[in-house]
Formats: C-alpha cells, structure tokens, sequence
C-alpha cells in the first residue's frame, strides 16, 4: 500500500511545488491574467486519478494545473503555459485556465462557471454511444451548483444514464461568499431532485478520495448512471492571485493548513508505514528538480506565434478551403512571431 | 469639479440614485460583502443595507431575470454582471425578456433596468473572458446601449440610465476603472442625455470616431500627429444605441476623412453601422474611404505579446489614420 500511496504524495507535492513556483514566476510578472491556485485541494485530483483509467476523460474549471498534472501532463507544458509560450500545453493560446491535452484525454479547463458541466455529460454521452467503457469525471466549485448549466448537465445526464461522476469540490467558499450564502442545501442534496447517489466526504486525505470514488466510477462504467459527490475541501490560497480574502479569517486558513493539509497528512502516513525520511528526501529533491527545469525550460521557450493563432480559428475546412474571406484576415500582422510580450 | 476615478464615479452615480428613490436596489456577484469585484460598489452595502445591495450566487440567468419581474413590478433594479462575458448566460432574459416585454405587452410593462458591468479586454485574461459585447447588444431593438469613456461620462450616463424607464445595456471599459477624470460636484446632479457625442478634440483633417480602452489611444495618437501637422477631430459617441450620427456627419462634412477606432471585432457591429451611416449621409463630402482600426478578427489569446498585437493599439490606429489622409 504504502508503494501507491508514495506514488499520489509523489504527483501532489509536484502540483504544489509547480504551483508555488507558478506564484513566485506571476508576482515576477512572468505569469499574466488570472492564477487559480490548488494548493490545498490536491488530495482529490490525485485521488480521483487513482479511482479511473488511462482511457477515461476528465473534464474541470479554470483551477486546473493540478488536474492536468494528475492526467500526465508535465510540469514543463504546464509552466510554458503559464508563461504564454509555444511549447505549453495550449501553445501559450489558452494560459492557466485553458489548459488542454488531448492525448492525456483531458478536456481542459473552463472559464465560465458552470459550463463545462454539459461538456462533460457530452464526453459520457459519446462513451455510451460507441459503448465504450470510458468513464468522464466532472469537476467543478461548490458556486458552480446553482446556475443553469449545473442542473441542465446533471439533468440530462440522469435521464440518459451516462458514464459520468459529477465532482463538487467544495472548498467552502464561492470566491468571496461562503456556501451558506450560495446554497439553500447541502450540494450533495440536490442529489434527489436528480435521482442519483450520492457521496459526501472529506478530501484531505488522498487515500480517501480515492477509494470513496471508485464506488460512484464502478457504477458508471457499469452503465447504471452517473452520481454526484461532494468532496469538503479548502483552498490555502486565494481564490486567484488578486484575492486579498479578506471574507476569511487568518485563523481558519491557518487551522485548515494545521489540520488538513493533504500533502503532509500524506507524507507523514508515508513515515509511519516505514518510509524512510532519507527517500522521502530524496524524492523531494527530485521533485525540486523537475520543478526548476521546468521553469527554465518555460522561461528559455519562444513564445506564442501568430502562425498558431490564427491557424487555430477554424480547423482545416471541407466546407471553405481557404477558412477566412479575406476580409479581416488575421495574417495582416505579418511576422510569425509577435511583439515583445507585457504591456 | 474635482478629479476621481472612473470607478469612484460609478459608484457615486449608484449611491445617489439609490438615496434618491428607495425602489433602486443593486444586485449582482459579489457586490456586497466582498465590495464589488472591481470595487465598483465600495461601501454601497454598508451605505444601504443588505436589502437593497444583493449578494448573489454564481446564477446570473436567474438573477438578470429576477431584476426583470421585478422592473415589470415597479422596482428599478441595477444588475451588475461580475463581468459581461457571463452576461452570455443570462442573454435570453436581456434579449428575450427585457428588450422585447414592452412591445409584446404593447406598452403594458415598461421595464426600467440597468445592466452594468465590466467589458472587453483586460490584461491576459483569455478567449473566453475578453469579449467587447457592444456588437452584440446594438443588435436588438428595445435596448440602449451605452458605453463611457471617461469618469465623468460614466457618471452622467449611469445616473440617466438608472431614471429612463428602458433597459440599458450598460458597459464600463475594464481597463478604465482606474483613470482619473473631473466630474461635476454631487450637488450638481448632472444627467447626461443619451444619443449625445462628444467632441474630444477639435480638428480639421480627419474625423475619429472611438470609445472604451482605444479612446484614450486615440487621444495620444491625435496629440503625435498634431506634431506632424495632421489636425484630428476626435469624436465619442457615448451611447451606442442611440447613435448621435448627426454630430459625426457634420464633422466628416468639415474633415473629409473618417476612421472608426472599436475594440469589437471588425465583423458588423456599432462600428460598420457607423460606416455605413457615413457613406450613405455624406459620400459627396468624402475624400477617401471610411476605414477602422479594430482589434484582430481572432479569439483572444493569453500570450501577452499575442494578446497585445490583436487589441487596437497605438500603431495600428496611427497607421489606419495615415492611410486616410493617403500618406
Ligand atoms: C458564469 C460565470 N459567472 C461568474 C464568473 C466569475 N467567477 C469565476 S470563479 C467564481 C467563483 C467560483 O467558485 P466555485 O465554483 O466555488 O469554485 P472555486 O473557485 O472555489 O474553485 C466566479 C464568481 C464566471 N467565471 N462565470
Ligand atoms: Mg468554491
């Protein structure tokens, strides 16, 4: 056990550390726009990885470093995204919150709350219609849970039964407004106006996750229908980096990081199962060193081409070979890289 | 009159028609306890209470709509969407609802609403959070649409939108909280009157018709040319819908010369509408076409270099003027 259970601390002290740097390189003003930190909430996206297969999808929202790393996407896509360059996982186009890779059957990260949520019920749905046994994991905020697009998803994909597990990471708060202001029920309530299971549990402790998740991933790929499961979680940081988070006290952020701080409840069990600190050590070093290329090989990378941009409107046309009329071609900028970046 | 920022301005037009009628009430993501996304609403909870300063949840269908039963009930609601890339999912209550009540109901329920929020772009905040919707609101009839530049037109157009008894699309330039500008002391109460422009700057070789972030480029860009003996009359049409064209065409009839400057994409929108207004009222009074210096007809990339090519900038307005006068 204690061999899968190094393996997940493994996968999230690289998100934290990929992360931590991520902060250091955004007030370094490496990193524009929006920064969604996970630091705190890695048990889940760790856990989940181990509760579904290669081949299954994973779909979730702007917060999304931490899951694509758990796909298997590197660290080094993911720090050349961040710093907007042509060899990120989005080519420098998309940035920490549109992060996407195909080939680790990830689904990306999404902007606008709540509506990827259909997205992922669509991924489920196209599982059942080439009756694969694929599954699609759903995750998204505890303010995601009123809008439209949350009950049009779950709806759909109850009636249909898809092969999907609709994951509520409920960190507590909705940027700066706590759940209770958000919600009239707990999430994993609104369970029964769609007829189906339901689990609700705490998500510090990867091991946990991990195997309270296998049961609603069995039950989808069985064909029996999706679940909602709500995971109580919290975020250690702000909700981006221009939150000062005044709506919460210094006191309970510091008492969730005593109590409930998945990476070192995980490494502290690692050492109480007998690893020794000398491997833990070193494995920590090694992560250090993947964290460090990283971040040099994202800061030695060219940046993001118009070639790629504008290649990227349309996809190769069928219907128009030549995409564009003309009219406003975007080629009128015409070196295939731009400008200095930062205005 | 004294200087404060475009946002500062925002907020005091909100607080002076909230204390004048106690049926304005404001509600929105964050508008409260967290002060405003953009801190466009400072102070405004503990100003008026939770009961008229609204918290929301993340449902912006459900609250545009709420303010619309309540504006066909008598209230005249001012809904702040955190921005308005998420007005996209509360598009059929603005459309469908808000902009369409008053006909169908054939004059029966007036629907006096404020839609507000920042628009366009920011600073690498990507495709899906970038988008200058003015293209898409000028669309519908039974909709203003209005779109300040400066501090003191952000105030006088907001105070007026929340009396008018018709819904206004009501977009403030993200980039813009943050300038300065002189408006009027309180006690002036200015109101500024819809489908009214504003000139700018005064000049006589080339009309420029521009609002939102490119605005302030374009005054930057008259002052360079000025220098090289090129004389522009700059020109912001202030709302949208209704659109001043008459304050335009008797400065193409002076100039000779017109270039639109917009953050929306080229493709239709105030901005071809202008054009075309142009073309048709003073084409004998032309001497070279219409042209517009537009952001890149491409979704929004996060690069900041990218990012910095496709948004309307300084170059490209310049040298879109240039190609007016045909140098
Ligand atoms: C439709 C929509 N409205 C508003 C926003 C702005 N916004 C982005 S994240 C967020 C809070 C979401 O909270 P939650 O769903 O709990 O996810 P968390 O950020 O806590 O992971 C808001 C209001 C948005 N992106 N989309
Ligand atoms: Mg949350």
């Amino acid at each position: 056990m204690s061999e899968e259970l190094l393996a997940h601390y493994r996968q999230m002290q690289r998100i934290r550390r990929v992360e931590e740097e991520a902060a250091r390189a955004y007030l370094a003003g490496k990193i524009g726009g929006f920064l969604h930190l996970y630091i705190g909430q890695e048990a889940i996206a760790v856990g989940a990885e181990g509760a579904i297969r290669d081949t299954d999808y994973v779909i979730t929202t702007y917060r999304d470093h931490g899951h694509a790393l758990a796909r298997g996407t590197s660290a080094r896509a993911i720090m050349a995204e961040l710093f907007g360059r042509d060899t990120g996982i989005s080519r420098g186009l998309g940035g920490s919150m549109h992060m996407f890779d195909a080939e680790h059957r990830f689904l990306g990260g999404h902007g606008i709350v709540g509506g990827h949520i259909a997205l992922g019920a669509g991924a489920a749905f196209r599982c059942k219609y080439l009756k694969t046994e694929d599954v699609v994991l759903c995750f998204f905020g505890d303010g995601a849970t009123p809008i439209g697009g949350f009950h049009e998803g779950l709806t759909l994909a109850a009636i249909w039964k898809l092969p999907i597990v609709f994951v509520c990471e409920n960190n507590q708060y909705s940027m700066g407004t706590p759940l209770a202001r958000t919600n009239p029920v707990d999430v994993a309530a609104k369970s029964v106006g769609y007829g189906m299971p339901t689990d609700r549990f705490e998500g510090h402790d990867v091991e946990v996750v991990m195997e309270r998740l296998k049961t609603a991933v069995a039950r989808a790929r069985r064909g029996e229908g999706p679940s909602l499961v709500e995971i109580l979680t919290y975020r250690f940081r702000g909700h981006s980096m221009s939150d000062p988070g005044k709506y919460r006290t210094n006191e309970e952020v510091e008492e969730m990081k005593r109590t409930r701080d998945p990476v070192r409840i995980a490494r502290d069990r690692l050492a109480a199962r007998g690893v020794s600190e000398e491997s833990l050590a070193k494995l920590d070093a090694e992560i250090e060193a993947e964290v460090a290329d990283a971040v040099a090989f994202a800061d030695a990378s060219p940046h993001a081409t118009h070639t790629v941009m504008n290649a990227t409107v349309l996809a190769p046309s069928l219907a128009y070979p030549q995409r564009f009329d003309g009219a406003y071609a975007p080629f009128t900028v015409d070196a295939a890289s731009p400008s200095e970046g930062g205005r | 009159m004294r200087e404060i920022t475009y946002r500062d301005a925002l907020n005091e037009a909100i607080a002076e028609e909230m204390t004048r009628d106690p049926n304005v009430f404001l509600m929105g993501e964050e508008v409260g306890y967290y002060q405003g996304a953009y801190k466009v609403t400072r102070g405004l909870l503990e100003k008026f209470g939770a009961e008229r300063v609204i918290d929301t949840p993340i449902a912006e269908s459900g609250f545009a709509g709420v303010g619309v039963g309540a504006a066909m009930t008598g209230l005249r609601p001012i809904i702040e969407f955190m921005t308005w890339n998420f007005s996209f999912v509360a598009i059929d209550q603005i459309v469908n609802s808000a902009a369409k009540m008053l006909q169908m109901s054939a004059g029966q329920f007036k629907i006096p609403i404020v839609f507000r929020g920042p628009n366009a772009s920011a600073r690498q905040v990507g495709s899906q959070h970038s988008h200058s919707v003015d293209a898409i609101y000028t669309n519908f009839p039974g909709l203003y649409v209005v779109y300040p530049s400066t501090a003191r037109d952000a105030k006088g157009l907001l105070k007026m939108a929340i009396r008018d008894d018709n819904p206004v699309v009501f977009l403030e330039g993200e980039t813009l909280y943050s300038q300065k500008g002189e408006v009027p002391d309180a006690s002036e109460d200015e109101l500024i009157e819809f489908g009214k422009a504003r000139i700018a700057r005064e000049g006589k070789d080339v009309t420029v018709v521009t609002w939102g972030r490119p605005y302030a480029t374009v005054l930057e860009v008259a002052k360079e040319l000025e220098a090289e003996g090129i004389s522009c009359e700059v020109i912001d049409p202030r709302t949208l819908r209704p659109l001043d064209h008459g304050t335009i065409l008797e400065s193409v009839k002076k100039t000779n010369r017109c270039v639109v400057v917009h953050e929306h994409w080229p493709y239709g929108g105030p901005g071809a509408e202008i054009v075309d207004r142009v073309q048709r009222e003073a084409f004998d009074h032309l001497d070279s076409p219409v042209l517009r210096a537009t952001n890149l007809d491409v979704p929004m990339p996060y690069a900041a270099g990218l990012e910095n090519d496709v948004i309307v900038g300084k170059d490209r307005i310049k040298q879109t003027i240039l190609k007016s006068l045909y140098r």
